[in-house]
């Protein structure tokens, strides 16, 4: 960290905690997201299947997984965003879901568009992944990418990733289910999930 | 529905928009491992690889941003969800939320969880053999004000024990949840009460090293905050990261 970012910090910040087990009395399902996009959204839409496992493989129950994305032109719903692109009303770019006893969960969403990295270089379409469980202090921040497209050889963001590890951050296309892609997350062992420091 | 322009004031920013400023990191020590032995699930969930420093770009700086739609006016007041009213100590829950650069939070989603005054949780898995409460479910949520004050109304939860180690008792605690500005700024975390005698016994707790950062998960009781012949006054402050300043942001 540079001493110019430090001079601004006058507070500490809080320390994280596990989400514990019982988060569902307030993340319920008439808050959850699984829709990220509506009928009208604009975009290549997609079915994602989402698998949370442990250290031993077993497959990861009451885990909270929230996704953030932006649209289909590369543009975040967020004021922060000063791209000259549009918003899509009907997008907010959100989504989360609580996965079930078999570790699944799904959404419904659009491809994003490509949004500026590091020095402007163009980044691979990507969700931003944040997976929330009990055992696990603090959430992980990892990110979910497509398998097989073009633009993954070029992004500024998956270069910072060990070659043999980008493998692990990339949904796969489901045979015989167009639109359909799967993806695992690994918390731990020989299958270990890449997780962000953010 | 969702006008992110109208919920949130834009940052300084620089004016090439390829150009972010950057969420500081967190100062070493203020947050907790993922492998902590004594918390025995950690075994099994914590990664075992360092984790890739991830400059921020776009996609962090930025992340949901949340309206009136998303909490109502009385979803701040647990203790008025059902026909009667909870047992238990009745007490408020207040305060900001703040960046670490001490600017207010403002128009941001809290969404807190509990167990009862009993000490169990109104959800499926929880086996403690401790009464529900018909009048308590447990679950609430509100947006900061202008100013990044937040408000609850609440009883105060109980103790219960857990498996993670022969006769483990967590300390009483409310979840909080917060999204702030940006996918950098989501913060999960406990709120304890002041002088709980569990403290010394609970890894969750302890799993935090630092003792002033521990320090930073207790309310204060403030009697100030009481309310004559009603609710008991707990003091709770949210510290989120700030911005880094750059002198991109200087120019303008």
């Amino acid at each position: 960290m540079s001493a110019k970012s430090k001079a601004g910090r006058v507070l500490e910040p809080t320390p994280w905690c596990t989400v514990g087990p019982y988060f569902s009395v307030t993340v319920t399902d008439a808050n959850c997201v699984r829709a990220i996009a509506l009928a009208n959204t604009k975009g290549e839409r997609l079915k994602l299947l989402c698998s949370v496992f442990d250290r031993d493989g077993k497959c990861v129950p009451d885990t909270l997984i929230e996704i953030w994305q932006a649209n289909a032109d590369g543009k975040y719903n967020h004021p922060d965003d000063r791209q000259a692109k549009s918003i899509d009303a009907s997008f907010r770019g959100f989504g989360r879901q609580v996965t079930g006893l078999d570790g699944m969960c799904e959404f419904e969403t659009i491809k994003p568009g490509r949004v500026p990295g590091p020095h402007g270089a163009l980044q691979a379409p990507h969700l931003e992944v944040g997976v929330f469980t009990r055992g696990v202090l603090k959430h992980l921040a990892t990110r979910i990418y497509f398998s097989g497209d073009a633009a993954n050889c070029e992004c500024p963001v998956l270069a910072l990733v060990p070659k043999a590890r980008r493998a692990t951050l990339m949904a796969q296309p489901v045979a015989g289910q167009p639109g359909t892609w799967r993806h695992e997350i690994h918390l731990s062992g020989r299958k270990e999930t890449v997780f962000f420091d953010v | 529905m969702y006008n992110a322009l109208a919920m949130s004031r834009p940052s300084k920013r620089p004016r090439d928009s390829n150009l972010v400023t950057p969420y500081h990191r967190y100062p070493r020590g203020s947050q907790p491992p993922y492998l902590y032995p004594p918390y025995r699930l950690t075994l099994s969930r914590a990664p075992r690889k360092p984790l890739i420093v991830l400059p921020h770009t776009l996609s962090e700086i930025t992340g949901p941003v949340f309206g009136h739609d998303d909490a109502r006016e009385t979803d701040n007041d647990l203790t008025r969800q059902h026909a009667g009213e909870p047992l238990g100590e009745r007490i408020t829950v207040s305060g900001r939320v703040l960046d670490d650069n001490g600017r207010p939070v403002p128009n941001t989603l809290i969404e807190i969880w509990q167990c009862n005054s009993a000490g169990r949780y109104r959800h499926r898995i929880d086996q403690h053999h401790a009464p529900l409460d018909p009048n308590f479910s447990g679950g609430g949520r509100t947006l900061t004000d202008a100013h990044g004050n937040y408000r609850f109304v609440t009883v105060k939860p109980g103790s219960y024990p857990w498996e993670n180690h022969p006769n483990a008792w967590r300390p009483a605690h409310i979840h909080f949840s917060l999204y702030g500005t940006a996918f950098a700024t989501r913060l999960v975390t406990q709120m304890y009460f002041p002088g709980d005698p569990l403290f010394p016994f609970d890894p969750i707790f302890n799993s935090v090293r630092d003792e002033r950062a521990r320090q930073r998960m207790i309310s204060r009781f403030e009697m100030n905050r009481t309310e004559p012949g009603w609710s008991l006054g707990f003091r709770f402050d949210l510290v989120v990261r700030g911005r880094e300043s750059t002198p991109f942001e200087r120019k303008e």
